[in-house]
Formats: structure tokens, sequence, C-alpha cells
């Protein structure tokens, strides 16, 4: 138990200074293409890339930093891929919002709301006719259950029992709109999607150590093919849709929401947690942050030290042959 | 043996399936008792039911999930019973398929085949009618083919099914029973190679799918006024096979684009436009082109008379193209079937 939770500890700590250090650096104009970070949202990221084995497959959306590391991805290659090197885990030609490492099951994650969420269902078909004994993890905003795409790739997964996580992050906004304008009063998304027959759970998105106490019971039922399971998670995210700054001037949402929600830091709750129950010290807690300040600095330094891709690369990849 | 396009399909899925195991094959009615107008029928009897299956009414989702299991190591066969069906899934084959090798540095490409249904006449109406070739030959990534002969049917199908890149098979059902000679096994038409169905001297005629039936008859038709015409069956979209057209055209030096598709912004516009900025010398006359017109095909037959192009339309193009007379009269009188029809055989309802 302590082993995970320092483990859930260290990943919420580093993908937080990774997604701060984009944020501070952002303005040098060197990172030339949209960020979405999920600065509030690391518990659920973290537990899940506990959870998850190597082999495993995930996809995720435009706010997959989080996701991306939090299965294994390496850091290096996407802050290069943010720098737009060729260096990056997508050559430079996706930038922050197409990012793939596909050594550790990460398959992509793309822009367009719900566009891998059928994607992700169908990297689950093989594994069960195949009985690989793999799970497909499904990373999702709270806006996708908007989308048609969502509940028919919920409805074949339920079809054919296919062993697919949907792992909903709610944030409670896509982009400035809130969830009120999106979904009926009183409507929740996991009661909502239980319509489909499938289980669904819902708990705080901010203790990752309920999250991931959640996740461990669903994934193994999930293995031990019962079907396709939905969770939703409560959290919120601190920064901007997309950018580097705050944005609770523009009006779209209160102060005293963004202040409540930072009182529930979740990097910070497992911190106290852990000091409470004499898990962690606050020395080993510095130590943490020292070896993950250091990583990210080297993989800033190789981003930047890294080429950009050659000319003529913008011709390429766009069949198997030549174009 | 002659066999029909619908079976030479047939033929090529049920070959696919066989000789290997991560093709796979789904759509609305798949399996059912008409399956795809015989096109898929009783193969899930064959492969059973993991491999050949109908699906929920979920275009969207479902291309999703073929590009899904393609990225984990299928090769999915999806079909739509009509093209106009697919439409519910562009943002999947746009900005999935298309994109998946380009946006991740060539990490994974997507080899699907989604095989849609050109329907015309007979009251297929707005909805079931549409030609949009161009729509998917516009997007880098995709690949797009349209065969006319039952051997091309099965060979580029084959091609496409074992092709690494998204391919859109567009099938056209006038096309379902023309029958030819089709060869066993596993025979693979290469994409991107047009084939010259005729070869002339005065005119180049450039057709794809159903249209080059329409402009055989219209190029035998000017063989007997004593004017030869090369006509060029494209095959495929995309790629397009740009040297066999300019070759051609620099043999006749006059072009004539046709296009099942609609006028504005198609494929024979693309052709035209091509031929005429890199080989105007090339050119005795300026490049004509024949398509559908800019509005949606109505559902009755009293609206569709003069809606598709046809054999004489082509003849008459022809001939103004050459500055001579031709006559038609004879070609339309030869046609004993009703004009919204491909044939004796067709009497709908689907």
């Amino acid at each position: 138990m302590t082993e995970l939770s320092h483990r859930l500890l260290f990943d919420m700590m580093r993908i937080r200074a990774v997604e701060e250090t984009i944020a501070k650096r952002y303005g040098e104009q060197k990172m030339r293409c949209p960020t979405h970070l999920s600065v509030g949202q690391e518990a659920v990221a973290a537990a899940a890339g506990a959870v998850l084995e190597p082999t495993d497959l995930a996809v995720s959306g435009h706010r997959a930093h989080a996701h991306y590391l939090a299965k294994g991805g390496s850091l290096q290659a996407m802050i290069a891929e943010i720098y737009g090197r060729v260096t990056g885990c997508s050559r430079g030609k996706g930038g922050s919002m197409h990012l793939i490492d596909e050594s550790v099951g990460f398959m992509g994650s793309t822009a367009i709301v719900g566009g891998t969420v059928p994607v992700g269902v169908g990297l689950a078909y093989p594994m069960k006719l195949k009985q690989t004994g793999q799970i497909s993890c499904v990373f999702l905003g709270d806006a996708v259950p908007e989308t048609g795409v969502f509940f028919e790739s919920v409805n074949f997964a339920v079809v054919k029992k296919l062993p697919v996580l949907f792992l909903c992050e709610n944030n409670g906004y896509s982009v400035y709109s809130p969830l009120g304008v999106r979904q009926p009063p009183g409507r929740k998304l996991y009661e909502l999607v239980a319509g489909f027959g499938l289980k669904t759970f819902h708990g705080d998105g901010n203790d990752a150590r309920a999250v991931h106490a959640a996740l461990r019971e669903g994934v193994d039922a999930i293995r031990a093919g019962e079907g396709p399971r939905f969770y939703e998670f409560e959290t919120y995210r601190w920064r901007e849709h997309c950018g580097p700054m705050y944005d609770n001037d523009i009006g779209y949402r209160s102060l005293a929401e963004y202040e409540a929600w930072k009182l529930r830091d979740p990097v910070l709750a497992l911190q106290r947690t852990l000091i409470g129950e004499g898990a962690l010290s606050e020395g080993e807690i510095a130590q943490m942050q020292a070896r993950i300040d250091s990583e990210i600095d080297e993989a800033f330094a190789y981003a930047e030290a890294s080429p950009f891709p050659d000319a003529t690369d913008a011709f390429t990849d766009v069949y198997a042959g030549p174009a | 043996m002659s066999t029909s396009f619908a079976a030479a399909i047939r033929d090529g899925l049920a070959t696919a399936l066989s000789v290997d195991d991560s093709v796979i094959c789904f759509g609305l009615g798949t399996d059912d008792p008409k399956g795809v107008f015989g096109t898929t029928l009783d193969l899930h009897k064959e492969f059973g039911p993991d491999r050949v299956f109908d699906m929920p009414t979920s275009e969207a989702a479902m291309t999703g999930i073929a590009i899904g299991a393609a990225l984990n190591g299928l090769r999915p066969v999806m079909t739509h019973q009509r093209l106009d069906f697919a439409l519910l899934s562009l943002d999947q084959l746009v900005n999935n398929a298309a994109k998946w090798r380009f946006m991740f540095g060539g990490a994974r490409g997507v080899p699907i085949t989604i095989r849609m249904i050109i329907g015309r006449g007979w009251g297929q109406g707005p909805t079931h009618s549409q030609s949009l070739q161009a729509w998917f030959a516009h997007i880098p990534g995709l690949k797009v083919v349209m065969p006319t002969t039952a051997e091309d049917a099965k060979g580029l199908l084959l091609a496409s099914i074992f092709d690494d890149d998204p391919v859109i098979f567009l099938e056209h059902r006038w096309l379902h029973n023309m029958k030819g000679e089709v060869p066993a096994g596993d025979v693979r038409t290469p994409l991107g190679k047009a084939r010259v169905v005729r070869s002339g001297d005065a005119v180049t005629i450039v057709a794809m799918s159903y249209m080059t039936v329409e402009a055989l008859h219209a190029v035998d038709h000017l063989a007997s006024q004593g004017i030869s015409c090369d006509l060029i069956d494209l095959r495929t979209i995309r790629p397009l096979d740009w040297p066999a057209i300019v070759s051609s055209v620099q043999k006749t030096g006059r072009l004539l684009a046709l296009d099942s598709g609609h006028l504005t912004g198609g494929v024979a516009g693309e052709i035209v436009a091509r031929i005429a900025t890199d080989h105007f010398a090339s050119l005795k006359s300026a490049p004509q082109r024949l398509a559908a017109p800019d509005v949606p095909e109505a559902t009755t037959p009293a609206l569709t008379k003069n809606y598709h192009v046809r054999a004489e339309h082509i003849v008459e193009a022809v001939g103004r193209m050459l500055g001579r007379e031709v006559e038609t009269a004879s070609l339309v009188t030869k046609r004993q079937f009703p004009h919204d029809v491909p044939g004796d055989w067709f009497s709908g309802p689907f």
C-alpha cells in the first residue's frame, strides 16, 4: 500500500511539474502549438497508470499529457513533440494534441472530441477475439457523452462484451461551456450511461487512492471477461482551457468555485495524508521533487537541442508507400 | 465462366477472409438473407460470426471501431448499403483514418476498406444516389477505388483489403449484375493503374465506374461512324493514373472527362484542370467534361429522364469537339428498357 501510494504521489507530482514547466516556458514561443494542461486533474491519470498493465492499450483526447505520461510515455519524446522537433513522439507532425508511444501501449490521442472513443473500442475487438487478456482504456472528458459516437461506441462494446474501460474525467467545462448548458439539471453522466447496460461508477477524482481502489476492482472485472465499464470522476481544471494562463477573470466560472477546488489539490492532499500516516517525510518529498525537476530539465534541454524535421518531411507519412 | 460483379465482390471477400485470418467483414445486413445484394451472402456461415457480422446502426462508431481494430492488427472491411449512410462517418474517415499515419509521424497506418454502394435511378432519389468520390479523393491519406468490370471488382477489392492505407471502395449499384470473366484465387489488381478500354486517335474519353459503360456504348457507336476514341477507365480516383491520361491526350489532342458525380468540384474538373494547366500545348481544342447537374437527383422518373449523362450525350460532345455531325437516334432506340434502370434485371425495390 505504501509503495502504491508513493507511486501515485510521484506520478502526480511529475505530471504537475511537467505541466507547470510547460506553462512557465510557454511564453518563450518555442512551443508553437495549442496545449491543454490538466493541472489539478492529476489523480485520475496517475491512478489509471498504476492500474493498467504496460501491455494494456489506451487512447485519449486533446488534454492528454497526463494520460500519456501515466501510461509510461516518454517525457523527452513528448516535450520534443510539443517543441515540434523530429525527435518528438510524432516526429513533430502531431504536437501536444497528437501524442503516441506504442512501446508502452499509449496508442494515440487526437483533437476531435469523442474521436478516439470508437478507436479504443476497436482496439479491444481483437483482444476479445484472440482472448489476449488485455484491456483498452478510453480516457474521455465530460463533453464526450454529448457526442453520438460515444453512445454508439458504448453500445457496441456492451453488445460484444469487449474489455473496455471508459474513464471519464468530469472537470465541469467544455472549453468555457459549463455542464449546465450541456446537460439538463440533475442528470448524472454515470446514470445516463448505465442505461446502455454496463456497470458505471462515480467518485471523487481528486482522491488518488480512492480512484485507484475503484479502478483496481473494475479493471480486474473487465479483464475477467465481464465486459466494459464506465467510470466518472469529478475533478477540476485549474488553468485555462487552452494555454498556460489562469482565466478566472473572463467570467465563465467564479473565483470562489476555483478557490474551493484549489483547496482540494489532489497532490497536496496525498502528501498531507502520507505524512500524517508516517509513510513519507517532507525530506523524501523534496527528494522526489528534485528527481522530477532534474528529469524535466533534461527533457526540455533534449527538446531544445533536437533538430526540426527536414522540410521534405512535410510530404511523408501520408501513405504507406510513396504518395 | 461468366460471373456477375456482385458475385465477384463476394468472391473477393471470401478469398481475402480465407487467405488472411486478420480480415474481418461487417456492416448493416452483412449476414442477412439478402447479403448486401449478394455481395456478402452466407460469408458468416463459412467464416464465423466473429469475423463476419451485422452491426448496430452506428456508422460513425463502427468506422472508428474498424480503425481501432486495424491499429491492433486486423484488416476490417466495412460495407454501407448506400454511400449516403457513410456520411455519418466522415469525422472518423477524415480526421482519424486519413490522418493517423501522418499525425503520428508514421507510427502506424490504418488498413481498412470501406465499401460504399452508389445508387441511381428507379426512385433512389436525393439521399440514395450520391456519387461523392470527389469528396473522398480530396482528402490526402485516403485512397478511392471505383471498379467497372466484374474482374476489376474482385481484383481491386483484394488489392484494397491488403493495401496498408484506408481505401474507399465505391461500387455502383448499376454494375452489380454486369457479367464478365473473373479469375479464381487471390488475384489483385494494382491500385493506381487505369485500363485502356478502347484505343483510338480522335478524342480521349476518361471515365470511371458506371460512366465507363455509357462511354463504351458511345465509343462503339462513334466507331461505326468512323470516329475512333481512346476510352480510359480510371479504376482508381486516388491515386489517379495521370501518365495514362497524359499519354492519351498527347496522342489525340482532345479530352472529354466524364464524371458520375456533380459538375462543380468534381473529379472531371480536376482532370480538365490538370491537363489544361500542365499539358496545354498537347490540346487541339478546349477540354470538355460531362457530369451530373448541380442539383440533387429527384425520385420520380419524370424528373430523371434528362438528369444523367448517357451514351448519346457523350456522342454529341465528341461530335462538337470534332466539329462534325454525329447521329445518335439509332443509339437511343437501341435501348429497350426504361431510362431509370440499368437493364431488364432491375425491377426494384432496392
